[in-house]
């Protein structure tokens, strides 16, 4: 196997190498396809590479086991646990436990944000409190936290929320006022009353502005959750990586860490999806 | 358009008596004076800052007047009327409708197929699907025109919504207004900075200096107009002499209407 993968990643090299000395030789649409095959190849190389010296470093006994599992054994650690079921009630407990915390961090920091933006009067009255508590991380919390709601579910849900609430909050309020005044000024003239004015121009326009922030959320919702859930749990991919520890088990720990990766990227993705369809009529997003 | 022309409403008479604008202690318009009669094309030059894009956001009913009064078939003007439209210097077409649903704007639902007839009459009948973003600024300028269209307007005021064309599109612009202008019989009121414009598509031409009415020219050339005529040509002069008649004293630029401020920044935590 590993053998197969260090050819895989020489061959392209060698061909970008070779090409131009034995080019008047093949025909041109050959070279060309090598190169652009070279060059889609080319950054896998570093990340690959590493992991082939990695696996050797491993299994030639350089790398003690302790400090990091060879990459075939973490494979073999997911695919136990994928086989026994295990990942999965952990992966759900986790992703339902960051999924809830964004529904009552990022409903409230939506709702708050609309308010705040539309309407002048919440505006004096809310919005200088809320961006003096935004400058308090959300983990120096932590401590307060522990001893309002003991270690269980809340604590965790409230870390998230606190976090999440913010980039929501400040996206939304800024995106509304970032709404083009003349686009308003032109739906009044048109006859539309305030909640077509609002459905229409101001929700709209605030969008884009709104998603970067969901973005913003979305990445602050793993990091908290990583940190809630190492503190204390009895599920979930925190309490997955903290009881292999205890073991050693070098290997689990690892599976845990590539899975709150994953979920990361998901989240990403998501966003990026969302984005892609709501904001289909802006030019970035057309191809 | 479902409606024939002879079902069109006639357009209104317009009637500004003595109106005075103050922006604190600036005296934008003093004691105007101006009567367009129902079905009339008048444009309005002037120097920039001379108060031509203040009378037409009075008659609008986008701001209400110091002192006199603007008067609508013999109604004082008292916010915005659902028989006047306005096409804006930019296009202000949303970026997130596509062009059929721009048109459709402020219509209920069962219109829809009006805003799709309309812009068959500007042209745009096979963009209908088409995101604003994808439209040149000729073809956005259209789409607003059929969306001020759409309403069966009365009245139609124009504020420079040809300025940030090309020389080619504009005489193309020129010729679809006139155009649907004489088709449908609505009052325009046009606002420009170019005497060439103004020349080619009104009846009228007034001159706006300092707040005041300074000049008040029938234009009685045959329709279409042909902008090498050497009867266009002068007029176009005649008007353009007397619009630099006067030093350019103060280069004191539009007031900022107040309205949601923009801030340039975005927080993220």
């Amino acid at each position: 196997m590993t053998q197969t993968i260090r050819e895989l990643q020489v061959s392209p090299l060698a061909d970008a190498v070779d090409l131009p000395i034995e080019g008047p030789l093949l025909p041109a649409p050959v070279v060309r396809f090598a190169r652009h095959i070279a060059q889609r190849l080319l950054p896998w190389a570093v990340p690959v590479g590493l992991i082939v010296l990695w696996q050797i470093a491993s299994s030639q006994g350089w790398l003690s086991t302790r400090v990091l599992p060879a990459p075939l054994e973490v494979v073999k650690a997911a695919w136990t646990l994928a086989a026994s079921g295990e990942l999965w009630t952990h992966v759900k407990v986790s992703a339902g436990r960051a999924l809830a915390g964004l529904a009552i961090g990022g409903g409230l920091g939506l709702l708050l944000g609309l308010l705040t933006g539309s309407i002048k009067l919440f505006e004096t009255l809310l919005d200088s409190t809320i961006q003096m508590v935004r400058n308090i991380p959300a983990l120096a919390l932590i401590p307060l936290v522990i001893l309002w709601f003991g270690i269980d579910e809340s604590a965790k849900l409230f870390l998230i929320s606190v976090s999440v609430f913010f980039p929501i909050y400040l996206n939304t309020f800024h995106g509304i006022r970032n709404v083009d005044p003349g686009l308003i000024e032109m739906g009044r003239t048109y006859g539309l009353g305030r909640w077509q004015l609002y459905k229409q121009i101001i929700l709209p326009g605030a969008l884009s502005s709104i998603l970067v922030g969901l973005r913003f959320s979305l990445g602050l919702m793993w990091v908290i959750l990583i940190v809630a859930e190492t503190i204390s749990a009895q599920a979930g991919i925190g309490y997955l990586t903290m009881n292999a520890r205890e073991f050693l088990q070098t290997d689990i720990v690892l599976v845990g860490i590539l899975l709150y990766a994953l979920l990361g990227k998901l989240a990403d993705v998501f966003a990026k999806g969302l984005e892609r369809y709501w904001l289909r009529w802006h030019p970035g997003y057309q191809a | 358009m479902t409606t024939s022309s002879s079902l069109q409403p006639q357009g209104v008479r317009l009637e500004v008596r003595g109106v005075d604008k103050r922006y604190g202690a600036r005296n934008v318009l003093k004691k105007t004076e101006l009567v367009i009669e129902p079905g009339e094309f008048v444009a309005i030059v002037g120097r920039s800052g001379c108060g031509k894009s203040t009378l037409l956001r009075l008659v609008t009913g986008l701001e209400s007047v110091s002192g006199g009064a603007i008067r609508i078939d013999g109604d004082p003007v008292d916010g915005l009327s659902s028989s006047t439209r306005i096409m804006f210097q930019d296009a202000r077409l949303l970026p997130w409708k596509r062009v059929q649903d721009n048109v459709a704007l402020g219509l209920p639902p069962a219109q829809r197929g009006a805003a799709a007839d309309v812009l068959a009459r500007v042209g745009l009948g096979d963009r209908l699907g088409e995101w604003p973003a994808r439209l040149s600024g000729g073809q956005r300028q259209r789409v607003a025109l059929a969306r001020a269209l759409v309403h069966n307007p009365r009245l139609l005021l124009l504020d420079e919504p040809l300025g940030a064309l090309d020389a080619l599109t504009r005489i193309e612009m020129h010729r679809l207004i006139e155009g649907l202008w004489r088709q449908s019989g609505f009052t325009a009121l046009l606002v420009t900075h170019d005497v060439q414009e103004a020349v080619a598509l009104a009846d009228r031409v007034i001159l706006i200096e300092d707040g005041q009415i300074a000049l008040d020219l029938r234009i009685d050339l045959p329709r279409p107009r042909v902008h090498g005529e050497a009867a266009f040509a002068q007029l176009e002069k005649r008007i353009l002499d007397r619009v630099l008649q006067k030093p350019d004293v103060e280069a004191t630029p539009e007031p900022t209407w107040p309205g949601v401020p923009a801030h340039g920044l975005r927080w993220a935590v």
